[in-house]
């Protein structure tokens, strides 16, 4: 099993998140998160005092999936989530170990 | 007020007051009807204008702090008004420097006593919500590490020492009016005053922590623009209120009023446009405020043209004072009392010695071939300063012995005004 965590725009989280569903990725979770990049963040002004804000908000998104998902899952994600532009965001990919439905016991693959 | 005119009358009237009920005026239901609704225009400038303009600018965890500064001080003063406020400030004259306690709760004025053509409670209610208004300027230099015991105890201070002997200097029939000084409706006495105590205070009281150093956004710009837009609103009563009639003069000051804050929001904001490439809503929303400031003394002395050129130095100056000079002088005026109603006050009152118009309030400034004016009106400014000044510094030394000191602890600064003095939030976010 594959976690792929992807740092991306807020605004494209629902892009995201339909274009998974339609290959079948059944659930995610969502956080707001706040980072910088290779975007920087932007200046704000009041009465001439100067505040330079670094960290921009974004959404994490995170999915566990099977090993043989993944190359389509990263596809979805990069194609969903590209405007072309700096500050698209990331993804991180990193191996599960072990994953159980807590309801019926059920676990890895079947508690996917 | 529209003192030049009217001073000598109303202080004649106070004098006499118990027996003046129809002595030479007559009662008009219709200036009445104009008080009273100004009086409730005023009133809204201060516990909802001036708190949501000063709670925005504050940060989130400050910005119930940074309200009730303002709610507690209408709340303490419309209190300690009635019961010795106003008798110091109308009372009758005592060497033109205060007013006698003939009116200690208010006792002697009945339902037919006048001052000039409204009912002396009408003006006694009037006048409360300068007086409000006014100590609630001051909390905006001194916010965010101030404690809550200490604001209530400098409020009832401030008002009995400072407030009401310059109110009885200018408006009162004390020395000021006497001398012909011209001051419609606050520039000396409200802005002038609370501007000067604000940075005094503030000097006395310290910086912020972090000051300088860390950011200090504002909580919410959208409330300050509310509070400023609430501020102008309130202001028609203030300004046009202060003709103390429903006329031609109370109608040339609104119409002066509106002009000169319109001015002075595009003017800051331009100012903000030119220096830091981007047009502010906080500048246009200050600039409004800056230019009601600085056409208050002069509303019902101006034409149209002098009211459009007060407006438009006002946004430049208070842009100066609230971006440039504090940071200069590094001082932590958190709000910009001084830097906004201080300089435009003693700029709006400068400024009505040089525009005052025949045409409009009888009285001649240099314009009109009157320097003499424009010198009285120095006299008035530099006595405003000093007193004040002197004033503030004595009182804030007093509060800080009977509060044991005047600021929040470290800890409590850095958690914040709202749950460490009120134990609420202003938002559940």
């Amino acid at each position: 099993m594959k976690k792929v965590e992807a740092v991306i725009r807020p605004f494209q989280l629902d892009v995201v998140k339909e274009a998974l569903l339609e290959i079948g990725i059944k659930g995610m979770s969502v956080s707001e998160v706040k980072g910088y990049g290779r975007q920087k963040g932007h200046t704000e002004i009041y009465r001439g005092a100067e505040y330079v804000v670094d960290f921009l908000p974004k959404i994490k998104v995170e999915v566990v999936i099977k090993d043989e998902d993944l190359d389509n899952v990263l596809d979805v994600i990069i194609d969903s989530a590209k405007t072309g532009k700096i500050g698209d965001g990331k993804i991180f990919v990193s191996n599960i170990e072990k994953a159980v439905r807590i309801r019926t016991g059920e676990v890895d693959n079947e508690a996917l | 007020m529209k003192l030049y005119r009217k001073s000598c009358l109303i202080a004649s009237l106070l004098i006499f007051a118990p027996s003046m009920s129809f002595a030479g005026t007559k009662f008009n239901s219709g200036d009445t009807a104009w008080l009273l609704t100004a009086t409730a225009l005023v009133m809204l400038m201060t516990p909802a204008g001036l708190a949501l303009f000063y709670g925005g600018m504050s940060r989130g965890k400050n910005i119930l702090n940074t309200i009730g500064l303002s709610f507690a001080a209408y709340a303490t003063v419309s209190i300690m008004w009635v019961i010795w406020g106003f008798s110091l400030s109308f009372g009758k004259d005592i060497n033109g420097i205060i007013g006698s306690m003939q009116y200690l709760f208010m006792s002697g004025i009945g339902v037919k006593t006048l001052v000039g053509s409204i009912p002396t409670f009408v003006f006694a209610s009037f006048q409360m919500t300068f007086a409000a208004i006014t100590v609630g300027l001051i909390s905006g230099s001194v916010v965010e590490r101030l404690k809550f015991s200490s604001w209530i105890v400098f409020t009832v201070l401030w008002v009995t020492f400072v407030y009401a002997p310059i109110a009885h200097w200018v408006w009162g029939g004390g020395w000021l009016s006497n001398l012909g000084a011209l001051d419609f409706a606050g520039g000396t006495v409200v802005h002038i005053n609370a501007g000067v105590a604000g940075l005094v205070f503030a000097l006395m009281l310290g910086k912020r922590r972090g000051f300088r150093k860390i950011a200090m956004p504002p909580s919410s710009i959208v409330l300050t623009v509310l509070g400023a837009a609430l501020l102008w609103f309130g202001w028609f009563g203030f300004n046009a209120g202060s003709a103390l009639s429903a006329n031609g003069l109370s109608g040339a000051a609104f119409l002066s009023t509106n002009t000169a804050a319109a001015i002075g929001a595009a003017s800051w904001m331009f100012v903000d446009w030119l220096t830091h490439k981007h047009p502010t809503m906080l500048g246009g929303a200050s600039g409004a405020v800056a230019g009601l400031v600085a056409v208050t003394p002069a509303a019902g002395y101006v034409n149209i043209i002098g009211a459009l050129v007060i407006g438009a130095v006002s946004g430049v100056l208070g842009w100066f004072g609230a971006s440039y000079l504090k940071y200069k002088f590094d001082y932590d005026d958190s709000l910009d009392a001084f830097g906004v109603h201080g300089l435009n006050g003693i700029w709006g009152a400068l400024a009505t010695g040089i525009f005052a118009d025949p045409a409009i309030g009888s009285a001649k400034g240099l314009l009109y071939g009157n320097p003499h004016q424009l010198f009285v009106q120095l006299i008035a400014v530099l006595a405003t300063i000093t007193y004040s000044a002197l004033g503030t510094f004595i009182l804030v030394k007093i509060t800080s012995a009977v509060t044991n000191g005047l600021r929040v602890s470290d800890e409590e600064e850095l958690k914040g005004l709202d749950i460490s003095i009120h134990t609420e939030k202003g938002f559940e976010i």
